[in-house]
């Protein structure tokens, strides 16, 4: 899947125009390759056209299918998920840097890498439709499925780089977490463990300048998250991570330093979370449309489209074709994917997993469930469509009608 | 917000602010309670009413918003922080028990800690892995805390309000499915509910079922249909405090009726319906009256399932009517 490219990545630039308006980062220097205009900044192409083209259908696919995940959402076909609108260099750049053998240990917003990873969009739409059985995991693969809580797969990666280590491979593991996730202690110990250990782990951290409705200026002081590194005793960069060359560039260059036993890095790419947090939250409350106008300029998919068309590698008829491919696929999925819901989903699997063998207590609720599910439907679609200012954070919430329409009094029903 | 028939985030809103107002000791932090109001709104327009001194979106960290909160109400603040749901209070959980469910006694009475923790609990929801879970028990078995749960807009008012002014660390879950299912009158500055008196909701002689937080409304209709198809009197009881239980509620029901089940959203095992029947246990005026098992409607234990599978997980009207038709013919 992944090639290594065929030259040596050329040394890093500073910055041309400030790409981060809500991280000042003043005096930091940040890796960059290609302006917004799609120019690149100095010296020859660091990757061969082809590859890069490559990584640009990645980049579309994930948006196409990531725009697609949200209309569903909307239409009521899905559950809540976090898009990754706006971060497809940094995520696409990064899992490019990887081999099949590298272990991905994602956060929840990575749905441009585990595409590119090759999960099916289908298991993406049956986790997002509820179902576990969108996360099971073929045994040869080395991608842990997305993990929810804040940080706390730093150190599943730290592990994993340990156990390939002490057996002997050459291979890494990148762990992807948010700005937010930095203030998180297990996201510190991660590090410190990788540091003293000198364990093959790149750190991906994308700053995608918001924690929900923290801004990242009220998540830890203005200093690049990526100088951390220092202190726990290996390198740390800021890319900018809406250029893919530039991400692809550095994470290369880290990604052996992690297969080849030379520890760890931190790699802050500097991006912006263009939609969403989540399908649940409203970013009108916490922040203006100037700021996202500011960085669609930036967008990821225009700046690399713009650089292979300049070059002569990329053109309309070949992004409608590519587009025209996406879809198509997209409808095969998303058709496999309600057809498996629709087919009677078993209620009483979720005993199956809770331990390798079941123990006959949990053996007797298995029945006991069964009774009391037999001839009735108590497995549920997403229901219906979002409506905006409901704040649910995460999924759905039961609304009591408003307060003059209410029923005459009491109302606990 | 106007008028007094309030939602539960309505409710909470307002005791918060009475609360605030009333005290300049008060003060709320937490993930996102600023600018946004708390994901679920708990908190909105909290900032703008009180400055952001009082009102602190802070970093991404729940082990110090609690280890800070613990130095702010040493330090003479009086902070209710906010988890911004309860699976994620397991992060805190290293400052919860070892420091401040204990600083009273380690400093013999010297340190008392006057903290709030709130977290949205439990499911029903349609949410995402780790936001459903009902945790409660990792709480209810740790000496020193206080643990509540409300279960509507009337209740969680007056809980909080008298969370806030105690000098115990409290544990304030709210179930959130029911956020905003239905509206309750609540008083303006009315009184705090005491902590440590449950609420007997319906009256029966037949069975006593025992409950507390979103189980209340699936109990009282599984009630109201076992007494429309067969007359028996089922009685209710809201638990509310978890911690420190209210005993006399439940021993004197029981003895009264001989029948008992107690329904939580928990998983069984664990669960505190366990608690509630060893007490009944050690209870010999109470023991010796049982006319039938003592029996628990919860959860199935296994881990919370994705959404698809949640209604088949969590204990609903029909399990709980059943298991009362069950208890009563037993
Ligand atoms: C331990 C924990 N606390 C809180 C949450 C709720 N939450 C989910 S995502 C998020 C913000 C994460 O921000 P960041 O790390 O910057 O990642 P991003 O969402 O921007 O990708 C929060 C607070 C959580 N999932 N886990
Ligand atoms: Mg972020």
């Amino acid at each position: 899947m992944a090639k290594t490219p065929a030259k040596k990545p050329p040394a890093p630039v500073p910055p041309g125009a400030p790409v981060a308006p809500c991280s000042t980062y003043a005096g930091a220097s940040m890796v960059r390759f290609v302006d917004e205009a799609g120019n690149l900044l100095a010296g020859e192409a660091p990757f061969p056209d082809e590859r890069v083209a490559e990584l640009y259908r990645h980049m579309v696919r994930a948006r196409r299918f990531d725009a697609r995940m949200l209309k569903l959402q909307r239409q009521g076909r899905i559950g809540t998920f976090a898009p990754c609108f706006g971060q497809e260099a940094a995520q696409v750049g990064s899992i490019a840097a990887c081999t099949p053998k590298d272990w991905f240990v994602p956060s929840f917003r990575e749905l441009a890498c585990a595409l590119y990873r090759g999960a099916p969009m289908r298991n993406v739409l049956l986790y997002g439709m509820g179902l576990e059985e969108g996360s099971a995991a073929p045994p040869d693969a080395r991608d842990l499925p997305i993990s929810i809580p804040v940080g706390g797969q730093s150190s599943h990666a730290v592990g994993l780089a340990w156990a390939m280590k002490l057996r002997g491979e050459r291979a890494g593991a990148i762990v992807y977490f948010g700005d937010g996730a930095t203030s998180e202690g297990i996201v510190h110990e991660a590090m410190n463990f990788a540091g003293v250990m000198k364990l093959g782990v790149v750190f991906l951290c994308q700053n995608n300048q918001w924690a929900i409705s923290t801004p990242r200026v009220h998540q830890a002081s203005d200093r690049p998250l990526a100088e951390r590194a220092a202190a726990y005793g290996f390198p740390g960069v800021v890319v900018d991570g809406n250029d893919l060359l530039a991400v692809l560039s550095v994470c290369t260059e880290a990604m052996e330093r992690a297969r080849s036993g030379g520890g760890a890095t931190f790699v802050e790419c500097i991006t912006y979370r263009r939609g969403v947090h989540t399908t649940a939250d409203d970013p009108r409350v916490y922040r203006g449309e100037e700021e996202e106008k500011a960085w669609e300029s930036r967008d990821p998919l225009d700046r690399t489209r713009r650089y292979l068309e300049k070059r002569g590698a990329w053109d309309a008829a070949r992004e409608r074709a590519l587009e025209e491919a996406v879809d198509a696929e997209m409808q095969v999925e998303i058709q496999a994917a309600e057809d498996y819901r629709a087919s009677s989903v078993n209620p009483l699997e979720m005993f199956d997993y809770v331990y390798v063998s079941m123990p006959p207590y949990l053996k007797a609720q298995r029945d006991e469930a069964e009774e009391a599910f037999r001839g009735r439907n108590v497995v549920v679609g997403a229901s219906a469509p979002w409506v905006p200012g409901g704040a649910a954070a995460v999924g759905q919430l039961e609304e009591a009608p408003p307060e003059d329409a209410a029923a005459p009094k009491g109302g606990a029903r | 917000m106007s008028g007094n028939s309030v939602t539960m985030v309505e409710a909470l809103n307002r005791a918060l602010a009475e609360e605030m107002e009333r005290d300049p000791r008060v003060m709320i932090l937490g993930e996102d309670v600023g600018v946004d109001g708390g994901v679920f709104r708990v908190t909105k327009g909290l900032q703008d009413r009180f400055g952001k001194d009082r009102v602190v979106d802070s970093p991404l960290a729940e082990a110090c918003i609690v280890g800070a909160s613990v130095g702010l109400a040493i330090g003479g603040m009086r902070p209710v922080c906010e988890m911004q749901f309860s699976g994620f209070m397991n992060f805190a959980y290293g400052q919860i028990q070892p420091h401040m469910s204990r600083f009273l006694g380690r400093t013999r009475g010297g340190r008392r800690m006057p903290v709030v923790v709130r977290a949205p609990s439990g499911g029903g929801i349609r949410a995402l892995e780790h936001h459903c879970e009902s945790e409660e028990m990792s709480y209810v078995s740790v000496p020193g805390l206080v643990v509540l749960m409300p279960s509507g807009p009337r209740t969680a008012y007056g809980l909080l309000k008298a969370a806030i002014r105690s000098e115990e660390p409290v544990i304030f879950f709210e179930p959130k499915s029911i956020y905003r299912a239905f509206r309750e009158e609540i008083p303006v500055d009315g009184d705090p509910y005491p902590i440590g008196k449950a609420e007997v909701l319906v009256r029966g002689n037949d069975v006593t079922v025992v409950t507390w937080g979103a189980m209340v409304r699936k109990c009282r209709e599984a009630a109201e249909r076992v007494a429309a198809s067969t007359g028996a009197g089922v009685e209710v009881i809201d638990l509310l405090t978890l911690k420190p239980m209210d005993p006399e509620a439940v021993m004197e029901s029981v003895k009264r009726t001989g029948r008992c089940v107690v329904v939580h959203e928990a998983p069984r095992t664990g669960g505190f319906a366990g608690e509630i029947f060893a007490r009944i246990n050690e209870r010999e005026d109470v023991f010796y009256g049982l006319r039938a098992p003592l029996a628990r409607v919860a959860a199935y234990d296994v881990p919370y399932p994705l959404f698809a599978r949640e209604n088949a997980y969590l204990p609903d009207t029909d399990r709980i009517e059943a298991q009362i038709l069950r208890t009563l013919n037993a």
